[in-house]
């Protein structure tokens, strides 16, 4: 590890030992559907706001996850938790009702990767034996705060993407049964000047660019060495100019490389360019990604969750969009 | 500084080389009837009224775009009207049945907090910039009229 | 209505209805997709010009034969308050340009703000 290096490499080799995903009906009807744990047809999930609703959600998949490692929500040694919402009251009031220790995280969508970075930096440490790492997003909840209200008739650019209901939570440990996490690189913030708030895999394909060259370079790998390369939520069109700004280095991301936004929606959907929001990643990373690990079909997975870090404020005074990307690499023992 | 500059012009031409607009004719032509057949049935509603006797063609008019808002407003509280506008686009926000479209979906869905700090205070969310800029620039078009008067001396 | 004494002249009044509201929602979707202005921008814009072209003189004219094409569209809307203020600063004075409009146009705002309030207490938005 040179002194530059962004990439954290995990000696210890802490491992994902469950996970759990939640998703809204939607979500259920795409694609990875099938994958997903549980489908919530009710988006409020009978509380009385979408933002409680919201909450519910992620109480479900820390529990769920806590429930499918064989653990007690005691024996949890840290939550590291973050969602799209101001003031993370998601996270923060799921965590409320939970005897853990509690770290609140805001990286935009991607705070999943930064999560688990985090949690497997600690575990790797030593400072605790377990940890919860958990983030969702909501439709009706980032609509109202990012956008307009939601029966408000507009229309949307084609490359617009549609913020995704869902939660999900991994737990790592020290040992155990999963896949573990090799490495993380912890991104920079990037910013190549778009300014269309609309536009967000164009703004956050520059910060997974960045992050690839980091996680080729710190680590000594190619792409041919991972089995899947998956981004969190650039949509189609985000996915696309990833490959390009790649292509024009001289690499080639292939068949390998899937972005989950685009992945979790299909094109009848109207969903634009794809999915979007915290819960994207996570939920396609505890549903899809670790069922194919634990079936061996892909051994080795680099997960890079990418996170746009504006808010309406800083959009309506014209600033552009900052972005970043964290990645996670993730290895079966072989 | 300036390596950043140029980088960020290059990217900005390339992202706009390779997005795709929503494929602009067909989003015209959306526009172009959504927006047409609002107006045709303010103009029926307008008509209508006008055939009562003592109703003169002005209040006709007000009537009809009244009974358009009142439309609108109900389209949206049943959670069609957004449908409507994801098709329509510029067609059905550019009409009367728009703003109270706008309107009502802001008091709609603030009303989680509570009828007076939700729906009350963010009613004027997205429309106020309509009402705001409406109130400001018909007051100058009120005042320069009256400038203009008193100096050609018609009052 | 000026066409109206035959059956052809009322076909052609709304044919024109139709086409000059729509050629207006049809400039508001070019500015969208041209200029990438918001919705709330160009709703402004035509408004003003409402306002413009009634303050000028030419709206009236103008909306004797568009009728609902140019009424219903929010410029319309600018019109009728342009048209109080100017009614009403003529009439009572510089102040009056401030009530007038707000009077003009006091039955739909009226309207829509009590309809909006009572949809909020019987409906609930849905995510979808």
């Amino acid at each position: 590890m040179t002194a530059k290096s962004q990439t954290l490499v995990f000696k210890n080799r802490p491992r994902i030992i469950a996970g759990m995903s939640v998703v809204g009906d939607k979500e259920g009807e795409g694609p990875l559907g099938k994958y997903f744990d549980t489908i919530e047809p009710d988006p409020k999930m009978g509380k009385s706001s979408f933002e409680k609703g919201e909450t519910a959600m992620f109480s479900k998949a820390i529990e769920g996850a806590a429930a499918k490692a064989g653990m007690q929500i005691f024996d949890i040694g840290a939550l590291f938790a973050g969602d799209l919402l101001n003031q993370l009251v998601s996270s923060s009031y799921a965590a409320r009702d939970l005897p853990v220790s509690y770290f609140g995280l805001y990286s935009a969508c991607s705070t999943m990767t930064e999560a688990l970075s985090l949690g497997a930096a600690m575990i790797n440490a030593g400072y605790f034996k377990t940890a919860a790492c958990a983030t969702g997003s909501h439709f009706a909840t980032a609509e109202r705060q990012y956008r307009f209200p939601l029966e408000y008739g507009c229309q949307r650019p084609p490359y617009a993407q549609w913020t995704v209901t869902a939660a999900g939570c991994s737990i790592l440990a020290d040992s155990g049964n999963g896949p573990a996490i090799t490495h993380a690189t912890i991104g920079r913030v990037v910013d190549y000047g778009i300014t269309d708030a609309n536009n967000m895999g164009a703004a956050m394909a520059p910060a997974a660019f960045d992050t690839v060259l980091a996680v080729l370079e710190d680590t000594e790998m190619k792409i041919e060495d991972f089995d899947g390369i998956f981004t969190g939520d650039l949509g189609r069109l985000g996915g696309e100019i990833l490959r390009d700004l790649c292509r024009e280095r001289g690499i080639e991301l292939g068949q390998r490389y899937s972005d989950c936004g685009e992945m979790i929606f299909s094109s009848e959907q109207e969903c634009y360019s794809g999915g979007s929001g915290a819960g994207c990643s996570a939920c396609v990373l505890n549903s899809f990604i670790l069922d194919k690990m634990k079936k061996h079909e892909y051994n080795r997975v680099l997960l890079m969750a990418t996170g746009a870090l504006m808010s309406p404020t800083t959009s309506f005074q014209g600033e552009s969009i900052p972005a970043i990307c964290h990645a996670v690499i993730m290895e079966n023992d072989l | 500084m300036t390596d950043n500059i140029k980088r960020n012009e290059n990217y900005s031409r390339y992202v706009n080389a390779i997005s795709p607009s929503s494929s602009a004719l067909s989003s015209l032509i959306k526009a172009f009837i959504a927006g047409g057949i609002t107006c045709v049935i303010g103009e029926i509603v307008r008509n209508t009224f006008g055939l009562i006797p003592g109703i003169t063609d002005e209040q006709a008019a007000v009537y009809a775009s009244v009974v358009l808002v009142v439309i609108a407003i109900l389209f949206t509280g049943l959670g069609i009207y957004d449908s409507i506008g994801r098709i329509g686009g510029a067609g059905s926000f550019l009409p009367i049945t728009g703003f109270a479209n706008a309107m009502s979906s802001a008091a709609m869905e603030f009303r989680s907090e509570g009828l007076i700090m939700g729906t009350a205070v963010k009613m004027f969310n997205v429309v106020g910039p309509v009402i705001v800029n409406g109130i400001v620039w018909s007051a100058v078009a009120g005042i320069l009229r009256y400038i203009i008067a008193l100096i050609s001396g018609v009052l | 209505m000026i066409f109206s004494d035959t059956w052809w002249g009322w076909l052609l009044n709304y044919l024109i209805v139709f086409t000059s509201g729509g050629l207006f929602c049809l400039l508001a979707q070019v500015l969208i997709i041209k200029t990438k202005l918001t919705p709330a921008r160009i709703l402004v814009l035509f408004l003003i010009a409402g306002i413009i072209l009634q303050a000028i003189g030419v709206y009236e004219p103008i909306s004797e034969v568009l009728r609902s094409g140019i009424a219903i569209p929010i410029t319309g809307f600018g019109a009728s308050l342009a048209k109080g203020s100017i009614e009403w600063a003529m009439q009572y004075g510089p102040l009056g340009a401030f009530a007038g409009g707000l009077v003009q146009t006091a039955y739909g705002v009226g309207i829509a703000v009590f309809a909006s309030y009572i949809v909020s207490l019987i409906f609930k938005p849905k995510s979808k």
